[in-house]
């Protein structure tokens, strides 16, 4: 890796380990600290590598680094607190705890930080934005870029996520194991939308959005490698993201534009994370309960099976019956009509889709207008044309105008 | 919006359905089911078993199953949002119950 690639590499990676440590050090109310302390580090790498060229152990020089800016940081606290003299300092300088950046020690740290960010007490958006930031390294801007938001509402949900911190009192702990299941299911809705947001999203950096998805699989694993958290419901979460997380080869294309389901080349589907999904579902399925996560899951591994047969467009039916019954969305809906169609027909399907009332909807009148294609082209027409008045996204506008030449 | 229950009647529920019957049903309650809920009017619901059930009569005396001296019996319910009886009727109507013959749908307003 050549050297200007080499910072931002381990920026990515590293980052996150040296804040969720110092914060296990100095106390989450210090987390702005900790963040400080780690920038501050890259900050030295950046001063002195192009200089005095790359150490041999770039990490080991990071870690290096980040342990006397600790220590520092912990001789003025205590100068702070104790008013004793510098000399004085100097001296018990030995007996200050050192920064434990063993293997182990980082793993925990960033569990007990993924629980801490995820507290109920700090409202969703802000768990969010806190995770990309501290425990996967992101920048404000690739932040705000993700959110299609900007750089000021990032940075005021973020202090805002903080500030909810300190006043909470929340501290670096795992929850007791007997209140265990509620702080994850808090979790793991926060993993489930970061998820998402990088496989929805209507950003168009899509380096950016597989980058969130990887994330959350990166986290979800985490959670899978400590027993406690290794539930049904997170391998449900996990073979969730594995199953979609395998179309990600053939979902661009040379132009690095998207690539529609139905136009994909499923030999360039992973098959490695679909029998890593395959796994996780098994996994999943012990116990009485289901989750939500369970049918999604359910509904994408169906998707890996590219073959249009009644078997797999009935069980998605039958999946989005019940998954609309104990999580609606209007994605759900739209993609419950699309599943009837192909198991029960057309006609059914626009009794259906008639009765959504999702009109503001561009995916509605999409839908709409593929049903009448072959009944009544007029309508399909008037309802690709108010999809792509509603349209938000280049991709979207240009499929519809191709649909749209085609009546 | 208020919560309206959906009460299934059945004319005869001793009578047995075959295997292959019993699972067109299903789907077909499923997607009927389905069907309300992507409109984000389902609240809830249950089948109720008809095997070992009990009847309790006055002062106390039990009788085994629903089917003493009745026909009719309850099959379950489900629980929908609706603007009005009406609408709450016309999602009766798509019930795979109401093709039994005798079968009735009863749709009651829940009091709050």
């Amino acid at each position: 890796m050549s050297q200007p690639d080499l910072i931002p590499h381990l920026f990515r990676t590293e980052f996150r380990k040296l804040t969720a440590v110092l914060c296990r050090q100095f106390g989450f109310e210090q987390l702005d600290l900790a963040e400080d302390i780690a920038g501050d580090t890259f900050l030295a790498a950046l001063e002195n590598w192009p200089y005095k060229g790359v150490p041999k152990n770039p990490v080991a020089w990071l870690y290096s680094v980040a342990k006397n800016k600790a220590r520092n940081q912990l001789l003025r606290q205590q100068g702070f607190h104790q008013k004793i003299a510098l000399a004085l300092l100097a001296a018990t300088s030995a007996s200050t705890p050192e920064l434990d950046l063993s293997e182990e020690n980082i793993g925990d740290s960033q569990l007990q930080m993924l629980f801490a960010v995820c507290h109920p007490a700090i409202p969703q958006e802000s768990q969010i934005a806190l995770a990309l930031r501290v425990l996967c390294g992101f920048g404000i801007d690739e932040i705000a870029n993700a959110f299609l938001s900007n750089r000021e509402t990032i940075a005021k949900r973020l202090s805002r996520a903080k500030e909810k911190l300190r006043e909470e009192n929340i501290v670096m702990e795992l929850p007791p194991p007997s209140g265990i299941a509620q702080r994850l299911a808090t979790v793991l809705i926060s993993l489930y939308l970061v998820f998402n947001e990088g496989y929805y999203s209507e950003t168009s950096d899509i380096v950016l959005r597989e980058d969130l998805c990887l994330e959350a699989i990166r986290l979800t694993q985490m959670l899978i490698d400590y027993p406690p958290t290794d539930l049904p419901d997170t391998n449900a979460l996990m073979a969730l993201m594995c199953f979609h997380a395998s179309r990600f080869p053939a979902r661009k294309d040379a132009a690095g534009e998207l690539v529609l389901y139905a136009d994909q080349d499923e030999n360039l589907w992973d098959q490695s994370l679909i029998s890593r999904g395959a796994w996780h579902l098994k996994r999943a399925s012990t116990g009485n309960a289901y989750s939500k996560y369970h049918l999604e899951a359910g509904i994408a591994y169906w998707h890996t099976i590219k073959e249009d047969t009644k078997e797999k467009w009935e069980n998605i039916l039958q999946l989005y019956n019940r998954l609309l019954q104990i999580a609606y969305s209007p994605v759900a809906a739209l993609n419950r009509t699309y599943a009837l169609w192909k198991a029960n027909g057309k006609q059914e399907a626009i009794r259906a889709a008639e009765q959504l009332k999702l009109d503001k909807n561009p995916y509605y009148h999409t839908l709409l207008g593929e049903l009448y294609l072959d009944s009544d082209r007029e309508r399909s027409r008037s309802h690709f044309e108010q999809g792509l008045l509603l349209a938000r996204t280049e991709a979207d506008k240009k499929m519809l105008a191709k649909k749209l030449a085609a009546i | 919006m208020d919560e309206y229950m959906l009460i299934f009647r059945h004319q005869d529920g001793s009578k047995l359905a075959s295997p292959e019957q019993m699972q067109v049903w299903m789907k077909q309650t499923m997607d009927w089911i389905g069907g309300i809920a992507a409109q984000n009017k389902y609240v809830g619901g249950h089948g109720l078993s008809f095997d070992n059930a009990r009847t309790v009569g006055h002062g106390g005396v039990v009788t085994n199953g629903p089917f003493g001296d009745i026909k009719e019996t309850l099959g379950g319910y489900i629980i929908v949002k609706a603007a009005s009886p009406d609408e709450a009727a016309e999602f009766a109507k798509g019930s795979p119950i109401l093709q039994g013959e005798g079968n009735t749908i009863e749709v009651r307003r829940m009091a709050h």
